[in-house]
């Protein structure tokens, strides 16, 4: 999933641009110096693709904002009738799946946040240390990170089978009365996805700690021996809050895959029987029979409210870090 | 906290870390036992399984199920579709992503930092915030019957790779212009001094130092979008166009309860991502923790 990593920390030679004050070594030019031609060119080169990006994402979204105070079938554009705040009283006071929906985003960040992601960590933690085997445990870890939630639901699908999966056979319920048919029994599916999903995203934690481990400048750990501290506290008090832009990412990360969460359960079964999420709820009011755009619109209008808490919190983290 | 013997190595001698590998072993086989459960049943006739069911250990095994999957499934019209959206997506975006952040890291103007801020959040939203707007767009642009069968953006590659680049673009300007901006002024004013045109700057300076950076998000882009599946299936309904990721479920109508396709279909669409994880694990786990080591 294309979610925005912390890169690099702000370079040595200077602060970025449109900073005013005491003047660095070397700093980024200022553009009044050049000549009318370099302009021009640099005018192109950042002009297209911030048209590319107005045009297909920032103007999307305050459209998205429009319509859902509208009322409209998506077929001819002089029927779109203003509604007010009905679509969203309609979503939250009528729309069936509207509240369960919320509950499981919730039950999925929860999930990420407090299993997943730890798991991630952990196994980071284990692999960092001088053990025989790390390469090979990491890329085992690794390959689901490669595949896409569809592949991660194909392949789960699989193993989650009532008669021909691998979990209701290692139970020994497979051909009974007894087996579970893990993604399609709306008591289980929800976790029976999560754990799926806990496969890829681990691994990606993995990864993220531990560059992020690696990255930790070795004379703290020395220093925190030194002064006598076990490993346990080594880690908790020095090495876990050195990584903070790591941990920045991460948890932007957890928010925004659980916000974003749709391929795995839009494969199971579109989002219905137990594994309704706001992302699917959206695009269910947007193709099905009778589209009622308003009505999608609202609901892709409050998964951005929610969404803007992480992004706003990742941008003020790093571009302030890169300011000062 | 006990003292420490002055004596003693840093991180302590090395212990055995028993526990640590039977908690290891245990998860990575958990972690396998999903892709070896799919690649077995791959192998496996389905009349075999139909008899002695998919716990069991009769042969024979063969490659018939990938054949089979590979042309009653259309394989190889969805990986050519798969590739006539990622390539030119990747492209596109790198080349776009590449500019603006040469434009943004390296000069000073009202705006850069601004743009770069909206550029970065732009690629954080859900991407189902921007569907209907975008569906809508797509579906009221009115295309030639030539260019389209379907008279409007609506089931065209265009629109995929439009969206894909815009939407990949300011992860990749992002990712640029922290590299860029690392970069030492001094290269592009040397160059000044020689009289190089800002595109000379940039094409001849700037641009090749950034290839690391630029191998590492192609490698991690390729995978990213080979494996969308929510663009495609907004915007493309006819299932002959439909790229591989997303038209593999397709298999599972057509396959119905068929494990053993089902799986072959699987395994066959893992193997380009696989190849790229063995050949180019370098660059993609670059791609993923770009600069995160720095931190």
């Amino acid at each position: 999933m294309p979610v925005m990593q912390r890169t690099m920390t702000p370079p040595a030679t200077g602060a970025p641009a449109g900073v005013s004050g005491s003047v660095p070594p070397a700093r980024p030019r200022r553009v009044r110096r050049l000549s009318r031609r370099d302009r021009v060119v640099l005018g192109l080169m950042v002009g297209v693709p911030t048209l590319i990006q107005a045009v297909l994402v920032w103007i999307p979204t305050l459209l998205s904002v429009g319509l859902s105070f509208t009322k409209w079938n998506g077929l001819d554009l002089a029927d779109i009738r203003p509604a007010g705040l009905g679509n969203y009283s309609y979503a939250l006071k009528e729309y069936p799946p509207f509240w369960p929906a919320v509950a499981h985003n919730v039950i999925w960040l929860a999930f990420l946040a407090l299993v997943a992601t730890p798991l991630g960590l952990l196994l980071a933690v284990l692999l960092d240390q001088r053990i025989r085997g790390s390469r090979l445990y990491q890329s085992v870890f690794f390959t689901p990170v490669m595949l896409s939630m569809v592949m991660v639901g194909i392949i789960w699908q699989l193993v989650y089978a009532r008669d021909q999966g691998l979990v209701n056979n290692l139970l020994g319920t497979a051909g009974t009365p007894g087996a579970v048919d893990w993604f399609g029994d709306s008591d289980v599916n929800l976790w029976a996805a999560l754990v799926a999903t806990t496969w890829r995203h681990s691994g990606y934690v993995m990864v993220l700690y531990l560059a992020g481990l690696k990255g930790v400048d070795p004379s703290l750990r020395e220093a925190a021996a030194l002064d006598g501290a076990g490993a346990r506290q080594t880690f908790l008090r020095v090495v876990f809050p050195a990584m903070r832009p790591v941990n920045i990412v991460v948890v932007v990360i957890t928010i925004i895959e659980a916000l974003r969460a749709f391929d795995i359960v839009y494969l199971i079964n579109r989002g219905t029987n137990g594994l309704e999420l706001l992302s699917v709820l959206v695009i269910q009011n947007l193709v099905g029979e009778g589209q009622v755009i308003g009505v999608g619109s609202a609901l892709a209008v409050i998964l951005l409210v929610v969404s803007l808490g992480p992004i706003v919190y990742y941008l003020v983290r790093t571009f302030r870090r890169a300011d000062s | 906290m006990t003292p420490v013997p002055a004596t003693a190595p840093v991180r302590g001698p090395r212990r055995r870390h028993s526990g640590t590998h039977l908690f290891l072993a245990a998860m990575a086989l958990m972690w396998l036992a999903p892709l070896l459960w799919t690649l077995y049943a791959a192998l496996r006739p389905k009349a075999v399984t139909d008899k002695y069911g998919y716990w069991s250990l009769h042969g024979p095994f063969g490659l018939g199920n990938f054949a089979t999957a590979w042309t009653q499934g259309r394989m190889s019209a969805y990986f050519g579709n798969s590739l006539l959206i990622t390539v030119p997506s990747v492209v596109l975006t790198l080349a776009l992503a590449s500019m603006m952040a040469f434009g943004v890291s390296r000069f000073r103007w009202r705006f850069n930092i601004t743009l770069l801020v909206l550029f970065t959040a732009g690629n954080m939203l859900p991407p189902q915030v921007l569907a209907a707007p975008l569906f809508e767009m797509f579906k009221h642009t009115p295309l030639p019957y030539s260019v389209s069968s379907s008279g409007t953006l609506l089931d065209t590659y265009y629109a995929v790779i439009a969206v894909e680049t815009a939407f990949q673009l300011g992860f990749c300007t992002f990712v640029l212009a922290n590299y860029m901006k690392a970069l030492p002024a001094a290269l592009t004013e040397a160059a000044l001094v020689d009289g190089a045109s800002v595109w000379q700057q940039f094409s001849r300076v700037i641009l090749p130092l950034s290839r690391p950076a630029l191998a590492a998000l192609a490698t991690l882009e390729v995978v990213w979008l080979y494996n969308d599946y929510f663009w495609p299936l907004l915007f493309i309904h006819n299932g002959d166009r439909l790229p591989v990721t997303t038209g593999i479920t397709n298999l599972q109508g057509q396959f119905l309860l068929d494990y053993n396709m089902i799986a072959a279909g699987a395994t066959i669409t893992v193997i380009p991502t696989l190849v790229v994880y063995l050949a180019l694990q370098r660059h993609f786990v670059a791609g993923l923790t770009l600069g995160a080591d720095k931190g």
